[in-house]
């Protein structure tokens, strides 16, 4: 762990915060909103009972750890790893393609196994580790899979690459990239529209074959 | 022949240019930037297909937390290129028009947009908007809509004699359809907008042109056109939905201008479907005729392509019977039909794929009825010259793109008698199909400047959708001024360059490769100048510079093509070859094999050329056994707007692809003598798995996608 940082919204300046606090406290329809509030949260906010409260039961402290930095974030329960990668550390490499883990796009790393990060919320999070597409270069020095991506043209427009690239490199830590049939198979959650999949296998075979530690 | 060139591997020649920033994450795409401030918009979309909102609710979005705005067709500001002239009627169509009415045109049309704080907030607040409505009769599908058919285009004509088919020894008349299909590029579209002053406006948005996307939102919000500033850098794919300004670009816009901060709008999945357009179902018949030596005597194709009320849109099925083979008699017939589903647009191979899966299904059933070989019959009917216009061919090399694929995929393993071959429990079978799409060159302007330490800075407006635009670039510039590629800069994406259209009908490297060629060209000629007698056909720029202590050296070209565009039918060629299995119990369909080989002029950039083949070839197979978008009728809504039901081709669906290039420079079209090739490759490959099908099952499918179940009830079994 490098040091230790605390995020609010990117961009996002004071008033523009107060102005969305003072209308989410004055306004008792909230409570449509956060139907698992405890009650006397509730009340304390219709109360008016400042901001701070508002703001314990409307997020939660989480800690992970994202490409070997420490980050102690403050996130809606219902905000997914994904758009807290994207929208809170600006680690924009993770991609958003579907939001139903359906296409791969948003594949990251979390304690080393691949996980789509959209179906993962931040909550859940807490306390891993997590790897996305910026943390897998050592400085100037890329990946071999990104390296054999680059090679291997496995990408056009490179929207799904990251996803593509994470997912790449599980598949040989899993054991699953022995044949070409079995990468195939087990590279098939990351779609790929630009069609890039026999370069993208070219890629795995390759440095499978390499035998480098990924 | 050169196997470097004519046959690449993977790793064959130079890596893309912007790929070491696609592989680490660092590559920005639209919805990746962060202005200060910036909130976020959600659409809500129509529950309904027809009608008018009765009344809207946004007391509760506007109360939910963090919420800034929620604007509606009620209280949402006039946007000045919507309004019609006081005095003149409303136009009958057009571009459909964000918040202008009370009326629901389709389903999930936009209705209102939330804009909040976060985008959860955003998301959520946009799930208490709530609209009452006054509900019309819809029409959504091709079948019970029949009676209100319009000419589409000019796409009704006749050469020769009309139905001269019917007077031929051997012919047949079939009925071909293809389902809509949705681009699915994987970003999302996605728009950041943000207001620097009233009249003044940057946006990083999915496009596939910069300028025309200027140019659009300048006519929509009536600005001075250097006030509006359109970014779009790295493009995640678009296929031709990136080629207009969109609904949810002008509410990301017109929210920035209430709420006075950047927002940014990001399309969801499902909107992908029903927001970006799609290609339209499309019905065709086609009769076709031939003497028994399989010299074609005549071709009706009829075609009625779906379109939506508000627009018509046409594009030219029909076209491909007119210009692909030698027949003295061919007519068509081109009609659209209005449905209640919004516009459909442009999709990779727009009308010529949709036009080639029948008349190349239509071919391979043809050649059965007159046994002959399939690519036997096209080369009695190969056109030596336009067919359509008589003028000879820029180039054409075809024939030997033929000879090339049939070597590649083992066409003589093929059996002429159908349902004929197995393989360990799979029926086997080889087929055909051929591409064709016009080779065009646009204006198009570049900047060239010489920077004193020896950098090469190439500048000019196009975008990179995903083929390589920067990377064949660069290999140009490289190539005319003798210096390395890792010595250039390609800058671009950008509306403030040089001119550059969108990239779209196969046209960017013609188009803005001459522009780059052109501007390199006379680059090194002033420096030629500057050296005087005795330069060295590559100099040493740098050196050049500092001995006329010159910081730099930069020229700007405008280049166009010439008149060999009168004289000269300018055309690229793709003919795809596949092995396909056939399992007989359970109509599944994999794809073996696939050799596919353009005729597309000089190969600019060898790696980039054949993905971009390799992904065509992709999104053809796409097309043949799965995309469909399915409308439950009875109410007007798209069913399968997600990945899991709308399917797209995966890793393992997909076998090594080998792309193979004729490679031959066309000399009038450009000065690289390179034609375009991103419909060619896919244009053709639906024809050709379908027929492969036949050959393994003696069973011809002429509705796509070619699913199991279409099979199953076939009965399979060989003969």
């Amino acid at each position: 762990m490098e040091d230790e940082k605390d995020h609010a919204l990117p961009g996002f300046e004071a008033e523009a915060k107060d102005n969305s606090r003072r209308n989410f406290l004055k306004q008792s329809t909230l409570l449509t909103a956060i139907a698992l509030t405890p009650g006397t949260a509730v009340k304390a906010a219709e109360m008016g009972v400042g901001e701070k409260i508002a703001e314990a039961f409307e997020k939660m402290p989480i800690k992970m750890e994202v490409n070997g930095v420490a980050h102690s974030l403050s996130v809606e329960p219902r905000a997914t790893l994904l758009d807290i990668l994207r929208e809170q550390l600006d680690l924009t490499g993770t991609k958003k393609g579907c939001d139903h883990g359906q296409c791969g796009a948003c594949t990251v790393h979390v304690d080393g196994h691949r996980v789509n990060s959209c179906l993962t919320l931040g909550v859940m999070a807490s306390g891993k580790k997590i790897t996305t597409i910026e943390g897998l270069a050592k400085g100037d020095d890329l990946h071999p899979m990104q390296e054999a991506f680059l090679k291997h043209d496995g990408f056009q427009c490179g929207y799904c690459t990251p996803g593509q690239i994470m997912s790449a490199v599980a598949c040989i830590r899993e054991g699953h990239a022995n044949s070409e049939m079995e990468i195939r198979e087990y590279m098939s959650g990351n779609i790929c529209r630009c069609g890039a999949y026999p370069n993208i296998v070219n890629a795995i075979q390759e440095v499978k074959a390499g035998g480098q530690a990924v | 022949m050169n196997d470097q060139l004519n046959k690449p591997s993977s790793s064959t020649g130079m890596s893309r240019i912007d790929g070491r920033l696609k592989v680490t994450g660092a590559a920005r795409y639209s919805g990746e930037f962060t202005p200060a401030g910036m909130v976020y918009g959600v659409l809500v979309g129509s529950t309904i297909t027809k009608g008018t909102i009765k009344s809207i609710d946004t007391k509760a979005a506007e109360r939910a937390p963090g919420v800034l705005k929620v604007i509606t067709h009620l209280n949402a500001p006039k946007i000045a290129g919507y309004q019609v002239e006081p005095g003149k009627p409303e136009p009958a169509k057009g571009t459909y028009k964000l918040f202008y009415n009370n009326k629901v045109l389709f389903n999930g049309q936009p209705i209102a947009v939330v804009v909040a704080d976060s985008f959860e907030r955003a998301l959520f607040a946009a799930s208490l908007v709530k609209a009452q409505y006054n509900t019309d009769p819809h029409h959504t599908s091709m079948q019970d809509n029949t009676g209100a058919f319009a000419p589409g285009g000019d796409g009704t004509t006749k050469r020769g004699t009309v139905d001269a088919w019917k007077t031929a020894p051997f012919k047949l008349e079939q009925e071909y359809i293809i389902p809509s299909e949705v681009h699915s590029a994987m970003e999302l579209h996605a728009i950041i907008a943000k207001w620097d002053a009233e009249d003044k406006l940057t946006v990083w948005t999915k496009t596939q042109g910069v300028q025309d996307t200027r140019d659009g939102i300048v006519s929509i919000f009536k600005l001075p056109k250097e006030n509006v500033q359109v970014n779009s850098k790295f493009v995640g794919g678009a296929f031709g939905s990136a080629l207009q300004v969109w609904p949810h670009e002008v509410a990301a816009i017109l929210s920035a201008k209430v709420v006075k901060r950047p927002v940014k709008l990001l399309l969801g999945r499902a909107d992908m479907f029903t927001s970006v357009g799609y290609r339209p179902y499309t019905w065709q018949k086609i009769g076709i005729g031939a003497t028994a030596d399989g010299k074609l005597v005549g071709i009706t194709h009829e075609a009625v392509g779906q379109t939506s009320t508000y627009e018509d849109f046409n594009e030219e099925p029909i076209g491909v019977s007119r210009s692909t083979y030698a027949c003295p008699n061919v007519n068509t017939i081109y009609k659209i039909n209005p449905l209640d589903i919004g516009s459909p647009t442009w999709m990779r191979g727009p009308g010529e794929a949709t036009g080639a899966f029948a008349l190349e299904s239509a071919l391979d059933e043809l050649s059965y009825a007159l046994n002959i070989d399939p690519i036997k019959l096209r080369l009695i009917n190969y056109a030596e010259t336009d067919p359509e216009s008589g003028k000879p061919f820029s180039s054409k090399y075809l024939n030997e793109a033929y000879k090339l694929g049939a070597d590649g995929i083992g066409w003589d393993d093929r059996k002429q008698k159908p349902a004929s071959v197995s393989k360990n429990g799979w029926m086997v079978g080889y087929g055909m199909g051929g591409g064709m799409f016009g080779a065009y060159r646009d204006k198009a302007a570049a900047k060239a400047i010489m920077m004193a330490d020896g950098t090469l800075i190439i500048q000019t407006a196009v975008s990179d959708i995903g083929p390589g635009t920067g990377t064949a670039m660069v290999t140009i510039a490289s190539d005319v001024m003798g210096i390395p590629a890792d010595k250039i800069r390609f800058d671009m994406g950008d509306s403030s360059l040089p001119l550059a259209p969108s990239q779209g009908g196969s046209s960017t490297t013609a188009t803005v490769g001459s522009a780059v060629y052109q501007a390199c060209t006379d680059l090194k000629e002033n420096f030629q100048k500057l050296i005087g007698n005795g330069g060295t056909d590559k100099p040493d720029y740098a050196a050049v510079l500092k001995q006329h202590n010159l910081p730099k050296l930069e020229i700007t070209v405008d280049s166009s093509g010439g008149p060999e565009r009168d004289k000269y039918a300018m055309y690229s060629w793709s003919v795809h070859f596949v092995r396909v299995l056939v399992h007989p119990t359970t109509g599944v369909v994999k794809v073996d094999k696939v050799v596919c080989v353009a005729d597309s002029g000089h190969i600019v950039s060898p790696k980039t050329a054949r993905s971009q083949i390799v992904g065509g070839a992709i999104g053809g197979i796409g097309m043949a056994l799965m995309e469909e978008v399915i409308i439950d009728d009875r109410y007007g809504k798209l069913v399968n707007n997600n990945f899991a039901d709308y399917h797209v081709p995966v890793n393992a669906d997909i076998p090594q692809i080998e792309a193979l290039f004729v490679n031959k420079p066309d000399p009038y079209i450009n000065p690289m003598g390179a034609k375009g090739m991103g419909e060619i490759a896919l244009i053709g490959m639906a024809g050709a798995v379908a027929n492969a099908v036949y050959n393994a099952t003696g069973k011809r499918v002429r509705e796509l996608p070619i699913t199991p179940d279409k099979l199953v009830g076939m009965e399979l079994e060989l003969s």
